[in-house]
């Protein structure tokens, strides 16, 4: 990994501690960040440059992405990197990677993180978690091991739960209140 | 009009979350906001005319894809034909014109984490809120997520399709964002559900404006240049000794590997052992610096003649160990003249306790600070019991706190499918195991649903009330006996000594291996006692898993308690109330060396066990039954393990104040032990493993019992047994607490002007009643505390109320603004009429 200054200006750095409110966590980051950096060059060394002090635009497919140890084997793994690409498709450029990795670190706020859990679990995007985004989601937990049945009797049940203004979906209200009570949810 | 379409969002921002009548208000301007913009549009809103291209065109103003196409395109229609059938809410059966549609789409409840206009404008009213806050209340310093988002922190999004406005928006962000402190407003920034962009460019304007904080590389003069230079360097060389010191943070990658195979359960225990760790760290420094180092500069003359070190002192703690800065006895009880350098710094240390006696003597002959033993060991043991009582009081309220939400029964279907999800486990297996285990669970809990309370027959009843009593007996009845098998074979152990303390020809070699007796045989029931308990556990059937170890951590703990209580009772009752019958010179050092035994002992077995029981057990099951899977990490035991050792660490502080070193020792060979046996024998448990549950248990359970029953003990000896007359820093005293008021008296005697400390002495330590006002305001305070938890509790319930009852007002106004627009409809479609907001106040 080279020289962090080659790879960023100064003021490159300042920005990327917005993220972080204690200057120990921001010491941390500007290595992090270097590091993150590697990660990153690292997915795609033919495209990444290691100077970024221009700020290239750069992204990289989310094929690339889903293959790092983190991801690999995470059944939200396409959902999660759509959710931190700009553009919704899963292209990640090196910012949406810092941020990918910034909301998911302990560090990250919980309301943050529900924001984005919340994003993750909406699989067709319509601000809403409804019946089918919950079928997905279920699906992708149990690897497809209960019938259709059983799907279709959780999904609506855990609807019922946690829906408080009875429109039969779940919008973000409805989300954050429920996961309020699961203290280990996201650590 | 009664309200005057501004769009000052002050007015929005509330402080008062039960202010319902500003709810309305804020509907109603939307409403209006909606008509006015209905007015503005030359072309006439009525979506009917609008083509496609026209709804590219807004696509692209709006710049968020949450828009009215989008919507009506995709999301609703498929959303009708899927609930169409079943469900008769006339919400849904409605076919919705399209300005009601736009209205739709840019609820809240829509826009939520989509919007960039959303987001800055709820951002916008906490900052403000934040700084009326910090106006009127700076003392507070968090404030709480009550800025929920609802319609109220929006109120404004309507306008999130405005360009212009969003601009406008973000000016006034910017603006609150200046008048933030630094620290605030970075919080603000990090909590922001932005990209890293945006974040940033917020950020810059945000400092920018203030004042040249960042300057022109180009146009500074040379001497500024040099020192914004000298800053960077500085900073950098911050930054690297920061990471340096980051990098020290104890076993990150370690625990970050643990938790990516394992998760967040097996991590619990090993987050449990740093902090025991840590506890123990602070005892070594806390003795070390105040007994250890100013004994071991002045080092006493030696009474005995000198002991060979054999290697057996290892396993025994005695022989060599005996008079040595390790034990007790070997503390002077005079005061040590400082000469030299460390002394001088520990004794101005100790001023914090006031324990440097103003000698006359030393007085009269200039400059010369001394060192009161006796005092410094009575208030370095003081003191580092009370800090860990305040360090573990405030982690337990901590830990409360974050495992503390109001829970209900229900809604645990839900909670399982979105929360179960361990994204920490990276590994393949593990992955594969968790998922097989939410499925059984969900599939447990379906069961329970379908057929929720199954009556039993009076005889199955019966049958299970009678197995859970016979395991209760069995494993009560263990219990007892093992804790009187402890009682008769110490006494035994104890005569034996007495016996062997008469005779002089036996060889001390065999004396010594005669001692580690007690402990082994302890140990030995600690290891298998609670297998016992397993089988036990294992014939009856409880509802839920979380009862099963909660059954298992209590029987457990009542287990060690037992013992533990037997073994203080030989110690301070038998050993400590006749030294004499043992021929012991000093009966502190007997039972220093007994707890080091323990300790020893009890790490010895703990290492066995993790052999045997993990690795031997893995290749036996693996080559022998041929069974895939991998012995199971018990969590619970393995942290009861660790506190049982704790106490004898806290317990043997004052007869050895070296044992902290020795648990220190202990607990870091144990981690990287457990770490590779874990890695290398063991799978993750299959039990769901609530872990900041169980972390508040286990913290809970280190201050409840053990930290508590410690303290007791250690404060019993310190108030009312006799200490050894010949060794030790309390020699010639009755109890230990009579040196300080020694202390105290001489204090007064010599200086009239403290005689108040001696008075205080008098009237509020040795004055039972101020002990018992103290105990009473003590609980006075817990009970506010539950008082407060109790209101917000009960604020919670009324807030999520509230929640419902604005859902219905949502469809309530939603349904009213459909009919307006279908009173609408039937006119020509060239100019709309303005909507009056009369009106529509009225209806609201």
């Amino acid at each position: 990994m080279g020289n962090k200054q080659t790879i960023f200006t100064e003021e490159q750095l300042d920005a990327y501690q917005v993220r972080y409110s204690n200057t120990f966590i921001a010491a941390k980051v500007n290595i992090l960040q270097s590091q993150l950096h590697g990660r990153y060059h690292e997915l795609a060394p033919h495209l990444v440059p290691m100077d970024y002090t221009n700020n290239p635009d750069v992204k990289l497919p989310l094929a690339l992405i889903i293959n790092m140890p983190e991801l690999k084997e995470n059944p939200f793994r396409n959902r999660i990197v759509e959710s931190f690409s700009e553009d919704g498709l899963g292209n990640i450029s090196f910012n949406d990677f810092v941020d990918m990795f910034s909301v998911l670190s302990e560090t990250a706020p919980r309301e943050l993180k529900a924001i984005y859990a919340f994003k993750i679990y909406d699989f067709n995007t319509d601000n809403f978690i409804c019946k089918e985004d919950l079928e997905k989601t279920l699906n992708k937990l149990t690897r497809e091991e209960l019938t259709p049945e059983e799907v279709n009797l959780v999904c609506e049940k855990a609807i019922e739960e946690a829906d408080m203004d009875g429109d039969n979906k779940l919008c973000f209200t409805d989300f954050e209140n429920m996961i309020s009570r699961a203290p280990d949810f996201l650590r | 009009m009664a309200h005057s379409v501004s769009f000052d969002m002050r007015d929005l921002t509330l402080e008062s979350p039960v202010d319902e009548g500003v709810v309305h208000d804020s509907f109603s301007r939307l409403i209006e906001e909606q008509s006015q913009s209905l007015d503005k549009d030359d072309n006439g809103l009525e979506m009917q005319v609008l083509s496609e291209e026209d709804v590219s065109e807004e696509d692209l103003l709006e710049e968020d894809r949450d828009n009215v196409p989008y919507l009506v395109g995709s999301t609703w229609d498929r959303l009708e034909q899927e609930r169409g059938p079943e469900h008769t809410d006339p919400l849904t059966g409605e076919q919705w014109s399209n300005a009601t549609l736009k209205v739709l789409s840019s609820m809240p409840s829509r826009t939520i984490g989509r919007s960039r206009g959303a987001i800055l404008s709820q951002y916008y009213s906490r900052t403000l809120q934040l700084r009326r806050r910090r106006q009127s209340r700076p003392s507070l310093r968090d404030y709480p997520h009550s800025s929920r988002p609802s319609i109220r922190g929006y109120g404004v999004e309507i306008d999130a399709t405005d360009l212009g406005r969003e601009e406008c928006k973000k000016d006034k962000l910017v603006n609150n964002l200046q008048n933030l402190s630094v620290s605030d407003r970075t919080r603000v920034l990090k909590g922001m559900p932005l990209s890293l962009a945006e974040k940033s460019e917020l950020r810059k304007l945000a400092t920018s404006y203030k004042g040249a904080q960042m300057p022109y590389r180009g146009q500074i003069p040379c001497c500024s240049r040099l020192k914004y230079y000298i800053i960077i360097a500085l900073r950098h060389t911050w930054y690297s000794w920061l990471s340096f010191l980051l990098s020290l943070q104890l076993w990150q990658v370690a625990l970050k590997r643990v938790s990516g195979r394992f998760g967040t359960g097996v991590l619990s225990y090993f987050v449990f052992l740093r902090t025991l760790l840590l506890f123990n760290v602070f005892l070594v420094l806390i003795t070390g610096f105040f007994l250890v180092i100013p004994q071991a500069v002045h080092p006493s003359r030696r009474t005995g003649p000198a002991v060979a070190f054999t290697g057996l002192e290892l396993l025994t703690g005695g022989g060599y160990f005996t008079d040595s800065v390790m034990y007790y006895g070997y503390y002077a009880n005079s005061t040590l003249n400082g000469s030299c350098q460390p002394t001088r710094n520990n004794s101005r240390d100790s001023n914090r306790t006031d324990c440097s006696p103003k000698d006359p003597g030393d007085a009269g002959g200039g400059f010369h600070l001394s060192y009161n033993m006796p005092l410094a060991y009575f208030f370095t043991i003081g003191m580092a019991f009370f800090i860990t009582c305040i360090i573990l009081v405030y982690s337990m309220s901590k830990s409360f706190g974050q495992s503390f939400r109001v829970d209900k029964p229900q809604g645990s279907l839900a909670l399982k499918v979105f929360c179960s999800w361990d994204f920490k486990v990276m590994k393949k297996s593990s992955v594969k195991l968790q998922s097989e285990n939410i499925s059984t669970q969900l599939k447990e809990l379906l069961s329970e649903l379908s057929s929720p309370h199954e009556r039993k027959s009076v005889l199955q009843r019966l049958a299970r009330v009678s197995v859970h009593l016979l395991a209760w007996t069995m494993c009560v009845g263990s219990t007892a006996a093992v804790s009187f098998a402890v009682h008769y074979f110490s006494e035994y152990m104890h005569n034996d000594l007495k016996k062997r303390a008469d005779l002089t020809t036996q060889s001390p070699l065999e004396k010594e291996a005669s001692l580690l007796a007690l402990p082994v045989v302890v140990s030995g029931i600690n290891l298998l006692l609670p297998g016992f308990f397993n089988t036990v556990a294992w014939m009856e059937e409880y509802d839920s898993l979380s009862m099963h170890t909660h059954v298992a951590i209590f029987r457990n703990l009542m287990l060690k308690v037992s013992v533990l209580a037997v073994l203080c009772y030989h110690w301070l009752g038998r050993i400590a109330s006749n030294p004499p019958g043992l021929n012991l010179e000093c009966w502190e050092n007997f039972v220093g060396q007994e707890l080091y035994r323990f300790l020893l002992m009890d790490f010895i077995f703990t290492i066995l066990d993790t052999f045997f029981g993990e690795f031997l057990w893995k290749l036996f099951s693996q080559k022998a039954l041929k069974r895939k899977r991998k012995p199971v990490f018990d969590i619970a035991r393995n942290v009861l393990e660790l506190i049982y050792g704790q106490t004898l660490a806290w317990l043997g502080v004052l007869f050895a104040p070296l044992l902290p070193v020795v648990q220190v020792l202990k607990l870091l060979l144990l981690f990287y032990m457990k770490k590779a046996s874990l890695m290398l024998n063991c799978q993750a448990p299959r039990k769901p493993w609530r872990a900041s549950q169980m972390t508040t248990l286990f913290i809970s359970l280190l201050c409840f019992p053990s930290f508590v029953g410690a303290a007791v003990c250690v404060t019993y000896t310190m108030w009312s047994i006799k200490p050894s007359g010949h060794c030790g820093p309390f020699q010639n005293l009755t109890t230990m607490f009579q040196s300080g008021k020694r202390w105290v008296q001489e204090l007064a005697d010599n200086h009239p002007k403290m005689a108040w400390l001696a008075w205080m002495h008098t009237y509020l330590v040795e004055n039972p009643l101020f002990l018992f006002v103290a105990a009473g305001i003590f609980l006075v305070v817990i009970y506010f505390h539950t008082q407060v938890v109790d209101g917000q509790r009960k604020i919670i319930c009324l807030l999520q109320e509230q929640i419902e009852s604005e859902g219905e007002d949502k469809k309530f106004l939603i349904r009213r603004l459909q009919a307006i627009h279908e009173q609408r409809r039937p006119r020509p479609v060239q100019r709309p009429t303005p909507l009056g907001s009369e009106r529509l106040d009225e209806n609201v």
